[in-house]
């Protein structure tokens, strides 16, 4: 009897504690933010460190926490911490990983919360990246283009046009290039399509494609155009029609095609422009390689992008704090540092400036050239987008790519089962 | 019947395939342990590295703190082993040997229970570990693992339990020895290899998961080692290969070396010297 009492009175104690929230406060008014980051190349997690270091030498009264988080799994770890009401203060994600969260009510409108600088300093259609309804729930900060990896000493010998940001190729030019780049069992180029989605959306803006409608009732409905073909069958041409292109590597990540790019197997690879890091150590002693734009098509050099973003979450009891912290991380010569660490572009007019940004060294300045053209990446706020892409469009696509479907069936497979996918989202 | 020269070659190579076709990932990952980057990098990769470097080493021990996160593995996975053995044996011996419609139906729920995906469970667990302020805490997740790993460790205990002859206690029994002396001087001993080869399964089911930890693991300093490794992977899988495949080699070695040492007990005649002479 005595033994029941007290297992009770223990099981009562435990709910009792267990109930009573810490809220990130101390008794003696100091706060503590926890400032879960996605930064994992050795330069930007130090950048990451000694900014937080920063921050707390001169802010006594609000110290941020560092929080190693990953990209591999940031979605459902988030979204237990979320649920749990265990979330970090402030979040590194990206742009299109955020729609469920902000939707779901996870996320603060940072609206008020944001200084003017901050908010003048990123444009507006890199704000647009994170706007959900009428809310803005993240800082858009670091993003980067899809560019065209070159071997340059393989492009001077073939003698084509290299293009430049001011004259880029068309995209006609660009198969042209690739097939004169091509023979004797080497390609002009490797499609590196294992996520052919995103890859294909983004750089389809360029030509205009938008896939996604938004009628005015806010339903978006999924149309296949005529813009929206000319990427796809650029690319399905050069793997089956041309053979400018290599067919294996269509099934592989980025960094798979590097040795054959490195081997002279390839002349040119599709490559996000943050890429450039792992070639600088990987690439052979002596290999000379440079960084092309994307080739333009109707609306030039524009490409969808998702920006790497900073959040702060709903549940924080210190929302000016960390919006302050936020502010911090993101004044320009700091913006710089993290762009230089992720050797990404920064989205802040002033950072961009910078002359570390602008030199030839590795490129930088085609890809700065390019800023002023990335958009928000089609369908990041399209609810039942996820499943859209994985059941429907990556197949669709990769089997387009390879050959085994035609332009015709893509499109009935892109608008018919897509739309059916989307209506579940939107009842 | 003789096993003919032939078919036992056959056998050899056969089971040289699956012995190769197991190294593989384990070898190629020392290899690309050891690489420089640009080796890393090349067309024709060799299994021998080139130039062999310890940088990979040295960059995932200076980016990610190593130690304290195969210290946090180690005490999460042996008191997982360790309890759910401490559970896992009456419990078992009670199934076994006293075959009644609970004890068919705790079996039944055993086999059911690993139907169940971790997603379906891990906001219910979240929540009730918050409230028991086991959240970030190496002993809830500790727990975790011990519910987790109790299931199978019981099956796999009962099936032990039931190749230990019951006439061997009877004998005992009819030698004088009272219950608990016969389950300590005559069972236990005979389960030896059983008790071990759960704990080790636990151990290692332990020490490789990654979701739970992921979630109730806060801060830096108390995550395991399967969490930490995802930290040299960045946005679209891309990896940080060298420190990766370093960190990962560092961390197999341990459930090696305790398969390695524990193995004689698993493989060891199960009831030697049981059959009085």
């Amino acid at each position: 009897m005595r033994a029941r009492w007290l297992i009770t009175a223990l099981l009562l104690c435990l709910l009792v504690g267990g109930c009573t929230g810490d809220d990130g406060g101390f008794a003696d008014g100091r706060v503590t933010l926890r400032f879960q980051s996605l930064a994992w190349q050795e330069e930007s997690v130090a950048a990451n460190k000694e900014l937080v270091k920063e921050w707390n030498a001169t802010h006594p009264d609000v110290e941020v926490e560092y929080v190693q988080g990953s990209w591999d799994s940031v979605h459902d770890q988030l979204l237990t911490s979320f649920e749990g009401g265990e979330a970090p203060d402030i979040i590194h994600d990206a742009s299109d990983d955020l729609a469920d969260f902000a939707y779901g009510g996870y996320l603060a409108d940072l609206r008020e919360l944001l200084p003017e600088r901050l908010t003048s300093d990123i444009p507006r259609h890199s704000w647009e990246t994170t706007t959900f309804g009428d809310g803005i729930y993240g800082v858009p900060f670091l993003q980067e283009p899809r560019v065209l990896i070159a071997n340059a000493t393989w492009l001077r010998e073939s003698g084509v046009r290299i293009p430049t940001p001011e004259d880029p190729w068309t995209w006609e030019e660009f198969r042209e290039a690739a097939e004169e780049l091509s023979g004797d069992g080497k390609y002009g180029v490797a499609w590196p399509l294992k996520e052919p989605v995103s890859a294909t959306l983004n750089l389809s803006l360029s030509a205009g494609g938008q896939l996604f409608h938004r009628d005015e009732d806010g339903r978006v409905e999924v149309r296949f155009e005529a813009a929206d073909a000319v990427v796809p069958k650029t690319v399905h041409d050069e793997v089956n029609t041309d053979e400018s292109a290599s067919g294996t590597t269509l099934g592989m990540g980025g960094s798979d095609t590097l040795p054959g790019f490195f081997g002279g197997r390839y002349a040119m690879v599709p490559l996000g422009f943050s890429y450039r890091q792992q070639i600088v150590q990987q690439a052979p002693e002596g290999f000379d390689w440079q960084v092309l734009p994307a080739p333009a098509g109707a609306d030039g050099l524009t490409q969808g992008v998702s920006p790497q973003t900073l959040s702060v979450a709903e549940d924080s009891p210190h929302k000016k704090e960390a919006a302050e912290f936020i502010d911090f991380l993101l004044r320009p010569e700091n913006m710089v540092r993290l762009a230089l660490g992720d050797w990404m572009l920064p989205t802040g007019t002033e950072a961009l400036k910078d002359p570390a940004l602008r030199t030839t060294e590795y490129d930088w300045a085609t890809g700065t050239a390019l800023a002023a053209h990335l958009r928000s990446a089609p369908a990041q706020s399209v609810r039942g987008y996820p499943e859209w892409k994985d059941k429907v469009a990556t197949p669709a696509f990769q089997e387009y790519y390879s050959g085994a479907i035609d332009l015709d069936e893509l499109r009935e497979r892109l608008e018919k089962d897509g739309n059916l996918v989307l209506a579940r989202y939107q009842r | 019947m003789r096993t003919s020269g032939a078919a036992r070659t056959g056998q050899y190579v056969a089971l040289l395939a699956y012995l190769v076709f197991l190294a593989f990932p384990f070898l190629w990952l020392v290899s690309t342990a050891f690489k420089p980057a640009r080796e890393l990098g090349s067309l024709h990769p060799t299994w021998i590295p080139e130039n062999p470097t310890l940088a990979n080493f040295r960059q995932a021990f200076d980016e990610q703190p190593l130690l304290d996160a195969a210290l946090n593995s180690l005490v999460a996975a042996l008191g997982a082993a360790v309890v759910a053995v401490l559970i896992a044996t009456p419990m078992a011996y009670v199934m076994a040997r006293h075959r009644t419609t609970l004890s068919r139906m705790a079996t039944g729920w055993v086999v059911v229970s690993q139907a169940f995906p971790f997603v379906l469970v891990i906001i219910p667990l979240f929540l009730v570990l918050k409230n028991l302020r086991l959240i970030n805490s190496v002993p809830g997740l500790i727990m975790v693992y011990v519910v987790w790993a109790l299931p199978f460790a019981l099956w796999m205990l009962v099936g032990y339990v039931r190749a230990v002859p019951a006439e061997l206690e009877e004998a005992a029994a009819v030698d004088g020895a009272g219950k608990l002396r016969t389950l300590v001087s005559v069972t236990a001993p005979l389960l030896a290899p059983g008790i071990v080869a759960t704990a080790l399964f636990a151990f290692i089911t332990a020490w490789n998961e990654f979701f739970f930890a992921l979630v109730l693991l806060k801060t830096p300093e108390k995550q395991t080692l399967p969490v930490v490794l995802t930290h040299f992977i960045g946005a679209e899988g891309v990896a940080d290969l060298g420190p990766l495949a370093a960190a990962a080699f560092l961390a197999t070695l341990p459930s090696l070396v305790v398969f390695a040492v524990i193995q004689k007990r698993i493989t060891g005649g199960m009831l030697a010297g049981a059959v009085k002479s």
